[in-house]
């Protein structure tokens, strides 16, 4: 089967689909490589190095899109390159199903097979193919390395011979994967960070990567079935904003990560926050491309406020990078659709007939709700007893059953009392009080020396030589003596067997 | 030498035995422990000889000078991976002893003249004393046997043994009534048998025991060592026979009850055996996800990352005799700054406490070893966790898998880890057969090989 993987056209996508490395894999899965010339040369990869790796280098995108049975891409497809597509290709990229309605109709008339790349459920199983998770870690390290690049002091506070520096204060808005990944870079470059979501389950993770949650008194929680935050009720927004205002007052960095799928971004940082802020604070807009959680964010572009705060809305994309987590993604995806060989596009999988937006000429979008997230699920209360009460019934019924145990081994002892002679009841209260000394001691040894143990008790319980002792007559002819030389003989062995060897443990023992 | 002052003796003596297994209670007293025994035993055997009633001191020395040099060279010479083994074969001479003394007994002409209702305790207690003497010594063999491969781990298992058991205990009560109502040394034939058939039971008893069972089986004949010892002393009316019997089996006992409980299973489904034969392949099938095999080298660039390690060694790590490179690399690894440690499961080897004399003989200090409970709540903050040669042992079936024959056994939770490096010959079941989905979680990743080998390969790249 052939994989083509063309030029990006959009004129701000540095990123490709493949890199030499993953252009290895995907020959390694069985497929053949064609690319298009020059495709990679934005993201630092030259037609030599895919030629090196493999792949076939091919003059234009008409070719490519002629040639191949799959074709990877990074950005939704323009309206004239689902011209040069031909029935039945199978193409993998970005589409935003939600947004690009016409594409899809397009795509589905010229009956190529899309899976949008953006539309992989967010399941367990599917993480290694999540592009939006590997692309949103890329952009929230981004995010603190451009926010930090625009805001012109150090992150982390410094007692230096010239001063005193105190650390910069960050704030991070939405903790999902770029949010997360913002506060672990952030945190890292010692920054003090905060951060913000509405849903209360994130408050771990956000504390696991070194921020400090913020929340509102108010108690509703954002979470959904879906994963991502749905938008609050009036009362919560107000007091959101609230304190929005008085954050950005103390704050140097703000970064914005809030977006929900399918929509624009929610509008967090408003005009009259933006103007509280300190001359040289920094916004980083991660929602940009979707309208921005910032009211001033100009998409695409960095500029200054006349208060003097950097908005940045847009991102250098680490294409090279970007480049390879994506392509990894694809090659995971192409993977579990079955390799070259077994090559298969099963609506029955819960992954594969999500992400496939138009199937056969008809559009599958959208498609049926999965439930996703680790969204732990409410437990039903359980009746929680008094550990008191538990503990004395507990106690009664030991009770209880220490009586019938202790009856029935004193009628035990007094039948034997009543029929033994005296002599043997000697021996028995010896045996019994043995046993209980054993017990208590045993409990006592140590895990870890109970090979020791059992070697010393091989050892004495050689003691049996007492046995052969006695009965060891002058007479060697007797059977008797025989007997008894054999039981001396094993029983010597045992005994100094077992404590030559516990000694040779016990000597390997260390501190 | 008096009766008194031979009595004074032996009671010195059992308190001797007493401290020295009390000393086993922590690795600094151990020592003095084993010194006591020594000593008590060399008064034992002194206060013995020289009392009255005693007749053929060259034979006995002869014997005994035999049996030290005998017992000295093995004891030497043995392997510490095989020390199970040696304590198994151990056994079967205290069973053997029993056995013998037990007959030496009643071919005694002192007994014969005690008057009839003593007379017939001393037959019951012969007729005990060689019954658990022969359980425990052919038992201990097939238990040698099949801790040394000589004989096929997998339990033997047919229809109606336990109805075959108990048809031959009562055969045995039988012998025993029959026996007991014998004049002199008539009875004799009756003994023959009943030790045949004892003999028998314990090979059927051990032979039906699975592999992954043997630290039970081992403690247990251990146990009944002791008893058989004990009730030796009942016949000759010795109670320093009696309670060093006592002790001995007590210890036993309290062994086979605590890996009982390491494996959560009652003590009497172990002893009857059938353990390990269910299960294994049907479940094969029900794994999901995908098994993801590593390299060496990837497997040394993933411990130069990680901070804290902990490793779970299991029999494969005594099998391949790896502790020594183990202990190499976990001194590279310490020598860069991380946090190593070992975590060992109670039933891990084939013996209790196996592991930790392994570790020990490779001069691993104690204090990074940890036992399972002390370590579990640690390993969720744990970077890599490294399972040489363990299985069942880090099984997550046995917490969340009712169907699995393992389930509700104690193990170290090795998969809450960031990462889990399982080294293991092949993707083959353990010891207890059943399937381990640990090897499918997405942390998880299998190295193939065997353990010392990899363990080097590793040592090298990370010293490189």
């Amino acid at each position: 089967m052939k994989v083509g993987i063309p030029s990006e056209i959009f004129p701000n996508e540095l990123r490709v689909a493949a890199t030499p490395k993953t252009v290895k894999r995907l020959q390694k899965q069985g497929f053949e490589v064609y690319i298009q010339h020059n495709a990679g040369i934005k993201a630092n990869f030259s037609d030599k190095d895919f030629e090196e790796a493999g792949a076939k280098i091919v003059a234009t995108a008409v070719e490519i899109y002629g040639k191949s049975d799959i074709v990877l891409k990074v950005k939704e497809p323009a309206m004239e390159e689902v011209d040069m597509m031909k029935e039945g290709l199978v193409m993998l990229s970005y589409l935003w199903p939600a947004q690009n309605q016409p594409l899809l109709q397009k795509l589905a008339d010229k009956k190529v097979n899309a899976i949008a790349m953006d539309a992989i459920p967010r399941i367990s199983r599917a993480q290694k193919m999540d592009v939006l998770s590997s692309m949103a870690n890329i952009a929230g390290y981004r995010a603190v390395i451009e926010g930090s690049y625009h805001f012109g002091r150090f992150l982390n506070g410094q007692i230096t011979a010239a001063g005193k520096v105190e650390p910069a204060k960050i704030l991070v808005i939405g903790a999902g994967v770029a949010g997360l990944a913002a506060i672990g870079a952030a945190n890292s470059l010692g920054a003090i960070v905060r951060a913000f979501d509405t849903r209360k389950e994130v408050a771990e993770q956000i504390e696991s990567m070194g921020a400090q949650f913020l929340t509102v008194e108010i108690n509703e929680d954002g979470a959904t079935a879906s994963g991502y935050s749905k938008e609050m009720s009036k009362a919560f927004i107000d007091a959101e904003m609230a304190l929005f205002k008085a954050q950005a007052a103390e704050v140097d960095i703000i970064i914005t990560t809030a977006q929900i799928p399918g929509r624009p971004a929610p509008k967090l940082i408003l005009a009259d926050h933006v103007a509280v802020m300190k001359p040289g604070s920094v916004i980083v807009d991660l929602a940009a491309s979707s309208g921005g959680n910032c009211e001033l964010t100009k998409n695409g572009e960095v500029y200054t406020t006349d208060n003097g705060v950097t908005i940045i809305g847009k991102l250098n994309q680490l294409p090279s990078q970007a480049s390879q987590l994506y392509g990894n993604n694809l090659c995971h995806l192409l993977d579990d659709m079955g390799k070259a060989e077994k090559w298969k596009i099963d609506m029955e999988d819960a992954v594969v007939s999500r992400a496939m937006v138009t199937y056969n000429g008809k559009i599958n979008w959208p498609p049926a709700p999965l439930p996703v997230s680790p969204a732990k699920q409410k437990v039903a209360e359980v009746v929680v007893e008094d550990p008191k009460v538990v503990a004395a019934r507990k106690n009664k019924k030991e009770a209880t059953s220490m009586v019938i145990k202790l009856s029935v081994i004193g009628l035990f002892l007094l039948m034997l009392g009543q029929f033994a002679p005296s002599a043997f009841m000697q021996h028995f209260t010896v045996f019994v009080l043995a046993v209980f000394i054993g017990w208590q001691v045993i409990w006592n040894v140590s895990h870890s020396l109970h090979t020791p143990l059992m070697a010393v008790t091989n050892a004495i319980s050689g003691i049996i030589i007492v046995g052969g002792l006695l009965q060891t007559t002058d007479d060697l002819t007797s059977p008797m003596t025989i007997i008894a030389f054999v039981a001396i003989l094993v029983a010597s062995i045992n005994i100094v067997g077992g404590f030559v060897v516990t000694h040779r443990m016990l000597k390997m023992f260390k501190k | 030498m008096t009766i008194g002052i031979q009595t004074a003796a032996y009671v010195f003596a059992s308190i001797l035995f007493i401290l020295s297994l009390g000393g086993l209670s922590s690795q600094e007293s151990a020592k003095r422990g084993v010194f006591y025994g020594i000593v008590g035993m060399a008064i034992a055997i002194l206060a013995t000889v020289l009392g009255q009633g005693v007749h053929g001191h060259v034979y006995i020395m002869v014997a005994i000078a035999i049996a030290s040099v005998i017992g000295i060279l093995v004891a030497r010479k043995v392997e510490m991976t095989s020390m199970p083994q040696l304590v198994a074969i151990l056994h079967s001479f205290v069973g053997l002893a029993a056995v013998l003394v037990g007959f030496g007994s009643y071919l005694d002409p002192k007994t014969h003249v005690l008057s009839s209702s003593e007379h017939t305790i001393h037959l019951v207690e012969v007729f005990i004393g060689v019954f658990i003497g022969a359980i425990t010594f052919t038992g201990s063999i097939v238990a040698w046997g099949k801790l040394e491969g000589k004989i096929m781990s997998k339990p033997l298992l047919y229809p109606g043994r336990h109805a075959v058991n108990i048809i031959l205990l009562i055969v045995c009560i039988i012998m025993g009534v029959m026996f007991a109502g014998q004049e002199g040394t008539d009875g004799l034939l009756y003994l023959y048998i009943m030790t045949a058939i004892a003999g028998f039971i314990g090979v059927m008893l051990v032979m039906a025991i699975g592999g992954a069972d043997m630290p039970v089986v081992v403690s247990m004949l251990n146990s009944y060592s002791g008893w058989a010892a004990s009730a030796a002393g009942f016949m000759l009316g010795n109670d320093l026979l009696i309670v060093t019997g006592a002790l001995v089996g007590s210890s036993g006992a309290i062994l086979s009850i605590i890996m009982c409980e390491a494996m959560n299973r009652s003590f009497f489904s172990v002893i009857l055996g059938g353990f390990g034969a269910v299960a294994a392949s049907g479940d094969a099938a029900a794994m999901e996800g995908e098994v993801t095999a590593l390299n060496h080298e990837e497997v040394a660039d993933l411990l130069k990352e990680a901070k804290s390690i902990v490793i779970v060694p299991g029999y494969g790590m005594a099998v391949a005799k790896a502790q020594y490179p183990i202990y190499d690399m976990v001194q590279t690894l310490q020598k860069a700054g991380k946090k190593v440690r070992f975590a060992i499961h109670p039933v891990a080897g084939r013996l209790p406490g196996h592991m930790n004399v392994l570790l020990a003989e490779a001069n691993v200090p104690y204090d990074i070893v940890f036992e399972m409970d002390e370590i579990n709540p640690d390993l969720p903050e744990t970077d890599v966790v490294m399972v040489i040669g363990a299985n069942d042992v880090v099984n997550p079936g046995a917490q969340d898998d009712p169907s699995s024959p393992i389930y509700g056994m104690p193990v170290i939770e090795a998969w809450k880890a960031e990462k889990v490096i399982i080294m293991k010959r092949s993707m083959s079941v353990g010891y207890a057969g059943v399937e381990n989905p640990l090897f499918y979680k997405p942390n998880a990743e299998m190295l193939y090989g065997d353990a010392k080998d990899s363990v080097e390969k590793i040592l090298g790249f990370l010293k490189a």
